[in-house]
């Protein structure tokens, strides 16, 4: 299949375009412990990190493709067809002129050096392996705020990251977990400190470039007693009639009273995999969001957890999905309430068409000393057209019977009656069709920045064109 | 003027197979306010909702023209974007989305090139609430979401002053409001009638106290089987239905 027949197949994708491909260094296809190896000497990493990453490496020969989620398109990953590393920069800029012309060039097309200046506290932005920028306002540094990439985090704090790193999600937690660990580069790291409260988001974009690429940035953000974060990613890359892997680790760590929101818009293009491991760790009265929104790849697999590990903890997961033509949302939320009093409220929100499959995947956990736990739990499908699909797998283990839960599960379709009745208010069909999509996303939207919320809409809208036939 | 607004030529309407509308025909001017009475299920709705274009109907035989133009060569939104529309019986939920967002988008969409800028528009929507009773707190709800039935026949007619059609369709529009809402309600009617022509489909004489149809037609089973003047209305609401059956 060409790139322009690719193209065709998943529809308009406006992130599609890539650059030419100037690599600095670019390691050869395929996996083995010597490309581990050559990564973090590359780096020039502690031993430490060397052997944390090759103990990972022969953990993700041994283990297993996961038994859940879409076993065929799993099976059909060539691990061996995958770029591992690739720098496409001289090293990263605190300065977007400084960045290389094309790349820079990129980042304009996709908003970010606009958005920095509009609305966020710092910007890291990824491009392949690694961050080719990466900047903070100062007033944030000046409050100890540490926002670094995740490379240069190991480098300047590497106490903080021996102390942290892959405590949330160990290397073992599974094949894809453990082959980030082997292969991460890029991603952020980010410490706030005591009492510091981040007012203005700070933002974390990746795109993918090269073909066959992947990219497994690696993220540890510690918010410390009483502190609070907010933190955006968005992800985008060109469609390839080939595949791209993306295979991500996010940890965060909330202390007392700490509240960390992490909020992840992914649209990547319709070849991408994306297999993402996300946990967070919530102590006393700490409160963890995942706001997640996965409209594109080909197959997700991503279920943001939170171990709420301490008494009067809180979890917030709202998610949603939409699966088009060929995709396959694998997506949900795990909450394990290991601690008495904590709470968790999970909104799941998936929309199929065109013969797309979004499925939720939930666990739902309350420990038998965790007393006085509340949880409500709803996950709502919309299904545009007979063709898709949709399934749902909450498990709830509930050792506790003291523990107040709710769940709630809908499957609707578009009623004629909704369209008939947007219509004759002058909306064409596909215009009709977007509307109920925005309003169906609604409450997931109204969490995000503007900016993104804004975006978000105009990219299901377009989605929704020519949908109809 | 002159020529026809709406006509109705002998039209059959069938859903799933089955004739609904038995040969009807109407023609309805710019000015003119036509009530229609009958039955529930004599087809009072169906007749609506074929002439705003339901895609759950099919005509069978006979026409429905608007401004002379054959209706089935528009589509739904084409038949909103040259003048008409229709106040529903049972106007759906849109969750999600904000009623005002939903009204300027509508707006936007109907009234286009020629319609008011975005100040203009505040200043309209304000004044037409203000004359509904309505609170500004319902733009921020969403489209019919728990709205009471009477906030939803509100709401159809907030959309029809601002959408400011050259045909109404308006079914049951009073049924659900409060004795003060019906008198709002027929004030807004009463404001587009000299540029427009309307269906009203009643079950009351209330309504017709307020807004004077030029004439009733009363529906049996698909068919128009009685037209008169305004007091007509007063005669079924004494009677029945019953006198009118062969
Ligand atoms: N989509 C549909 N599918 C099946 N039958 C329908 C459909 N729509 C209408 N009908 C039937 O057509 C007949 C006429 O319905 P319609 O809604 O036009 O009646 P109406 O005169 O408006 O009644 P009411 O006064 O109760 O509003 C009824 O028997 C109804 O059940
Ligand atoms: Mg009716």
């Amino acid at each position: 299949m060409s790139d322009k027949s690719a193209r065709e197949a998943v529809g308009d994708y406006r992130y599609g375009f890539h650059d030419p491909e100037n690599a600095t260094i670019r390691f050869d296809k395929g996996l083995s412990e010597q490309v581990v190896r050559d990564i973090s000497e590359l780096k020039n990493e502690p031993e430490w990190m060397t052997d944390i990453r090759v103990k990972a490496y022969r953990r993700f020969i041994e283990m297993p493709m996961p038994s859940w989620g879409n076993s065929d398109m799993l099976n059909q990953i060539d691990f061996e067809a995958v770029t591992y590393f690739l720098r496409s920069s001289k090293g990263t800029e605190k300065d977007w002129d400084e960045v290389p012309e094309d790349i820079k060039n990129t980042f304009d097309r996709l908003g970010i050096p606009e958005a920095e200046q509009k609305w966020l506290g710092g910007v890291t932005a990824q491009y392949e392996s690694e961050a080719v920028y990466h900047s903070i306002r100062e007033d944030l540094e000046e409050q100890g705020v540490i926002f670094l990439d995740m490379d240069s985090g190991l480098k300047e704090y590497p106490e903080i990251v021996k102390e942290y790193f892959a405590t949330v999600i160990p290397a073992s937690d599974n094949k894809f977990s453990a082959l980030n660990t082997a292969v991460w580069s890029g991603g952020s790291f980010i410490y706030v400190p005591k009492g510091v409260h981040v007012e203005m988001p700070v933002q974390a974009y990746f795109r993918i470039n090269a073909k066959n690429m992947g990219q497994f940035e690696r993220t540890l953000i510690i918010a410390d007693e009483g502190s609070s974060l907010q933190y955006v990613e968005g992800c985008t890359a060109p469609t390839y009639s080939t595949e791209s892997l993306h295979s991500a680790v996010v940890e965060l760590i909330a202390m007392k009273g700490a509240k960390i929101r992490y909020s992840t818009v992914q649209n990547w293009s319709a070849n991408v995999y994306n297999l993402v491991t996300k946990r967070g760790v919530a102590y006393d009265n700490a409160t963890i969001e995942w706001v997640d929104g996965n409209i594109g790849s080909k197959l997700t697999m991503k279920y943001p957890a939170v171990l709420l590990k301490g008494e009067g903890a809180h979890a917030e997961v709202i998610s949603v999905a939409y699966a088009g033509k060929g995709q396959h949302q694998d997506a949900g939320a795990k909450v394990h309430h290991l601690a008495p009093n904590t709470t968790s409220n999970i909104l799941s929100k998936s929309i199929s068409k065109n013969g797309g499959r979004s499925t939720y995947r939930g666990i739902l956990q309350v420990t038998p000393k965790s007393h006085g736990c509340r949880s409500k739990v709803i996950c709502d499908a919309l299904m545009l057209d007979p063709e898709s699909q949709s399934d749902t797998y909450p498990t709830m283990e509930v050792g506790n019977a003291s523990a107040d839960l709710e769940h709630e599960a809908s499957v609707s379709k578009v009623s004629n009656d909704q369209l008939f009745y947007l219509m004759s208010r002058g909306h064409s069909e596909e215009e009709a069709m977007g509307m109920i999509v925005n309003g169906f996303f609604e409450p997931f939207t109204r969490e995000l920045p503007m900016e993104y919320a804004v975006e978000l809409n105009r990219l299901l809208e377009l989605e929704m064109e020519g949908a109809i036939g | 003027m002159g020529g026809e607004l709406l006509s109705v030529n002998d039209l059959h309407v069938s859903v799933e197979g089955k004739e609904i509308i038995k040969g009807l025909s109407l023609t309805i001017k710019t000015g003119e306010i036509h009530a229609i009475m009958g039955r529930n299920g004599s087809g009072k709705s169906t007749l609506a909702n074929v002439i705003m274009g339901h895609p759950a109907f099919e005509v069978t035989s006979g026409s429905v023209e608007f401004n002379g133009t054959p209706v089935e060569e528009l589509e739904v939104f084409e038949r909103a974007r040259a003048g008409m529309f229709m106040s529903f019986q049972y106007p759906s939920t849109i969750p999600g989305v904000q009623v005002g967002t939903f009204l300027r988008k509508s707006v936007s969409a109907v009234r286009g090139e020629d319609g008011p800028n975005a100040r203009e528009f505040r200043k309209e929507l304000k004044s037409h609430m203000k004359s509904l009773n309505m609170d500004k707190s319902f733009l921020s709800r969403y489209v019919n979401d728990g709205f009471s039935g009477g906030e939803k026949k509100r709401l159809e007619i907030l959309q029809m002053l601002l959408l400011n059609p050259t045909l109404a369709l308006l079914d049951e529009t009073d049924s659900g409001l409060d004795i003060d809402a019906l008198r709002v309600v027929a004030d807004g009617i009463n404001s587009i009638t000299s540029t427009a022509g309307c269906l009203l489909i009643t079950h009351y004489q209330r309504l017709l106290d307020h807004v004077k149809p030029d004439f009733v037609h009363v529906m049996i089973d698909g068919k128009i089987v009685k037209t008169g003047g305004a007091d007509l209305a007063g005669h079924l609401e004494a009677r029945g239905y019953d006198w009118l059956e062969a």
